[in-house]
């Protein structure tokens, strides 16, 4: 264990009665205003549900699309439709996933503070949140956005006759809520820290949460000044985007990768963090290379800024500066294979058991290995001419964000859910949806790869007729995904009442945040812990429950 | 005031008031690096515009008005001063100075926000703007216009930060003269004036590409 005692007083009793669910009231107002950086990761929880669902209806119905060409939409709809899946699911749901939820629950208990440095500045970051995503659906129920989630000029700035400056507004108002998020974060890991819990006692969750800040920090400001351009270029006439009023497309694509690119790293950081908590803890041993994966975290998240022109190596750049980008792009690949070395070194001759947050995780680690595997391909700039703009990248990055970030989102929410909820969720029927996800996933998105070698283009509604039988696998892939992700919608909303106690720590795990109840008090530990030893003190044999 | 003042409470989340006061800090700090990359973007597109059009950017920047521009640089370096002694003296306990400091320090700003508005008068009879009445003979026009559109989106957004930097600082002199700080607690007086040295040594950025481009050589 990480500390020596964090326990509540000896003679008060071991129930949780106590806890951030109860205290403080259980009104809608109290939740509302609450400050509990807990209580805001719940109400995070259900917003994130909630558009996760929404931009995934948009890919059932892109999928559906798709199964018979010419397709069931106009092609009008159908941009409409990929638009609203791009901008929802990048900007909504895999932004603030993992930080907003885990991360705003986890960090505080993780390095033994009361809350995170700035509580109202948190909750101000789920208002925006919410009032940003209102207006993308107003955008979106008006008429909506034909654009494409990179919001390209002039395109969006002259011709789209969509609601192009409402969409812009909305992504620039999530913007500043995670930057606000950032902000705390980082504040809090330099600040908050308990007593003995120095850098490198840190789990690795927090570390990569850190790095994850300092993107979103350092990035997210210069989208919201280039999306300030375009509406403005929209707006007026005038502008710098387009070369019909003297301007460059090729000005907006640098500002807009230069945030986007590191905004990859933003959505797969957080995850990286989480499959580092979790193999360790079902592995029973620590994590291998633990300075490794921190400073991999770490360099990841520098060399992200210095990789943006990887997506503009067909757009017009020069031969050196495809070159340059094209070098930097293999170079940030080397620490995250660190990372897969490091968490398969963990499972060598590690006591391995299977429940469903380690299922997640291995889904993980097989998943973002290829995925990372084809972004190298798609850095060699021989090969991104062949396939730029086609289905290749399309599977390459959702083997990333979806085999990758939302499998590492899943399993963080199963490997948690005790915490949070105090509640044991169904192990049976969690592994069925573990599997369905990782089997529908690659039905899915594996066929798209063939489709993007052989040539064919994204964004299209329809396709010509040999693409069909790749097409249907894909969309039959994504009915068992969305059977996969639906289950735990199910048996997670049942296990808050019918799930059995979990205690204070079900999995055996190190790590402050199991030190306290479940689920947790309001602020957090009745001492603050002091900290002795290093994170990941796990032993190769199963040691007893917690009693 | 004039003696150390009572320690405040620190927010239930922090161990003191010391650690509260170091995450404050920290957090402008962390703002500022935000803020820096927020007009990064548009310098960038102000470097882009003037390495492609060079001699369209000189033109325009001799359309600029030099004086006034000059006069507001000197108007915004003294406000920094200001705040800095207002600073040092919320360090020292000193109620009166500290009060009457932050006053002139929001009222420099003022003036400043006056003499911009000004200058924007002109610029709209002079039909410069963008978008709403620009016309120009040049042959250089659409660079120009080009220009200006950066130009109001620069000082327009540099503006709206001079604006909630007045109003946090107008906020803090009502509370000095309330005696809300003491020398041992005057965090507030010493983020904002973080916070006001950044708008400030942005116009120190501004001022020679707006004002000074088109201006030297031959």
């Amino acid at each position: 264990m990480t500390t020596a005692t964090v326990t509540g007083k000896p003679d008060e009793p071991v129930v949780a009665t106590r806890n951030y669910l109860t205290e403080g009231g259980v009104t809608l107002r109290s939740w509302l205003l609450t400050r509990d950086h807990k209580r805001i990761a719940i109400l995070y929880t259900l917003s994130i549900t909630f558009f996760f669902f929404v931009g995934g209806a948009a890919a059932t119905l892109i999928r559906l699309n798709l199964v018979t060409p010419p397709g069931i939409f106009t092609p009008d709809i159908y941009n409409r439709l990929f638009t609203l899946h791009g901008v929802i699911m990048v900007w909504f749901f895999l932004i603030p996933s993992i930080p907003n939820t885990m991360g705003n629950f986890l960090i505080p208990l993780m390095i033994g503070a009361k809350d995170l440095a700035f509580p109202r500045l948190n909750l101000l970051s789920w208002y925006l949140y919410v009032g940003a995503g209102l207006l993308a659906l107003f955008a979106i129920l008006i008429g909506g956005v034909d654009t494409g989630w990179t919001f390209y000029t002039p395109f969006s700035s002259l011709y789209s006759n969509g609601y192009v400056v409402l969409a812009l507004a909305a992504v620039l108002a999530v913007g500043f809520s995670s930057i606000l998020t950032g902000l705390n974060f980082i504040v809090t890991t330099h600040r908050m820290r308990a007593p003995g819990m120095t850098w490198y006692r840190l789990p690795v969750f927090v570390w990569s949460n850190y790095a994850t800040s300092v993107i979103m920090v350092l990035a997210t400001p210069v989208l919201a000044i280039t999306l300030i351009l375009v509406a403005a270029e929209r707006l007026l006439k005038v502008g710098i985007f387009d070369p019909a009023l003297g301007g460059d497309p090729l000005l907006f694509q640098h500002l807009f990768w230069f945030y986007s690119h590191p905004a990859v790293y933003i959505m797969i950081l957080p995850g990286f963090g989480v499959i580092s908590e979790i193999v360790p803890c079902f592995a029973r041993k620590p994590l291998f290379g633990y300075r490794f994966v921190v400073w991999s975290s770490i360099a990841i998240s520098i060399i992200g800024f210095f990789v943006w022109a990887h997506h503009m190596f067909v757009a017009g750049i020069s031969l050196y500066a495809g070159l340059v980008f094209s070098l930097l792009s293999y170079v940030i690949a080397v620490p995250s294979a660190i990372k897969v070395f490091n968490w398969t070194a963990t499972l060598h001759k590690g006591w391995i058991s299977f429940d469903a947050p380690m299922l997640y995780a291995l889904g993980f680690i097989g998943l973002f290995t290829i995925g990372g595997l084809t972004g190298l391909f798609v850095a060699n700039l021989a090969f991104d001419v062949h396939v730029t703009d086609t289905y290749f990248v399309v599977a390459h990055f959702h083997y990333i964000m979806v085999g990758g970030m939302v499998s590492a989102y899943f399993g963080g929410l199963h490997y948690w859910w005790p915490k949070v909820t105090g509640r044991l969720y169904p192990e049976w029927w969690a592994r069925i949806a573990a599997l369905l996800i990782f089997f529908g996933f690659n039905l899915t998105f594996f066929p798209q790869f063939i489709l993007g070698y052989l040539g064919m283009e994204r964004r299209y509604y329809s396709y010509p007729p040999e693409f069909q039988a790749w097409n249907i696998l894909s969309s039959a892939g994504a009915s068992v995904l969305a059977a996969g992700y639906a289950l735990p919608f199910f048996y997670l909303g049942w296990s808050l009442f019918r799930g059995k106690r979990a205690g204070s720590n079900p999995w055996a795990a190190t790590g402050l945040e199991w030190q306290t109840s479940s689920p947790p008090p309001t602020h957090n530990f009745d001492r603050t812990p002091t900290v002795t030893r290093p994170p990941y003190q796990y032993r190769p044999e199963p040691e007893p429950q917690d009693v | 005031m004039s003696e150390a003042g009572p320690l405040p409470r620190p927010e239930p989340q922090y161990a003191t008031a010391g650690q509260q006061a170091e995450a404050a800090a920290f957090g402008m700090w962390v703002f500022l690096a935000t803020e820096i990359l927020f007009f990064g973007g548009l310098l960038l597109a102000y470097t882009w515009l003037r390495a492609s059009h060079p001699e369209g950017v000189a033109e325009a920047g001799r359309h600029t008005k030099v004086v006034i521009g000059s006069v507001n640089t000197l108007v915004l370096l003294t406000s920094s001063l200001t705040m800095a002694l207002a600073v040092h003296a919320a360090e020292q306990g000193r109620r009166k100075a500290l009060t009457r400091l932050l006053a002139v320090t929001a009222l420099l700003g003022l003036l400043f926000l006056g003499l911009k508005g000004y200058e924007y008068h002109g610029e709209w009879t002079e039909h410069l703007v963008p978008g709403l009445n620009f016309h120009e003979d040049s042959p250089h026009a659409r660079t120009i216009e080009l220009f200006y559109f950066l130009y109001f989106l620069l000082t327009g957004i540099h503006g709206i930060h001079v604006t909630i930097g007045i109003g946090l600082i107008a906020w803090l002199a009502l509370r000095a003269r309330h005696g809300a700080f003491s020398a041992r607690h005057y965090t507030p007086v010493e983020v904002t004036g973080l916070y006001w040295h950044f708008v400030d040594v942005v116009w120190i950025f501004l001022y020679p590409l707006i004002y000074l481009v088109g201006r030297s050589g031959p």
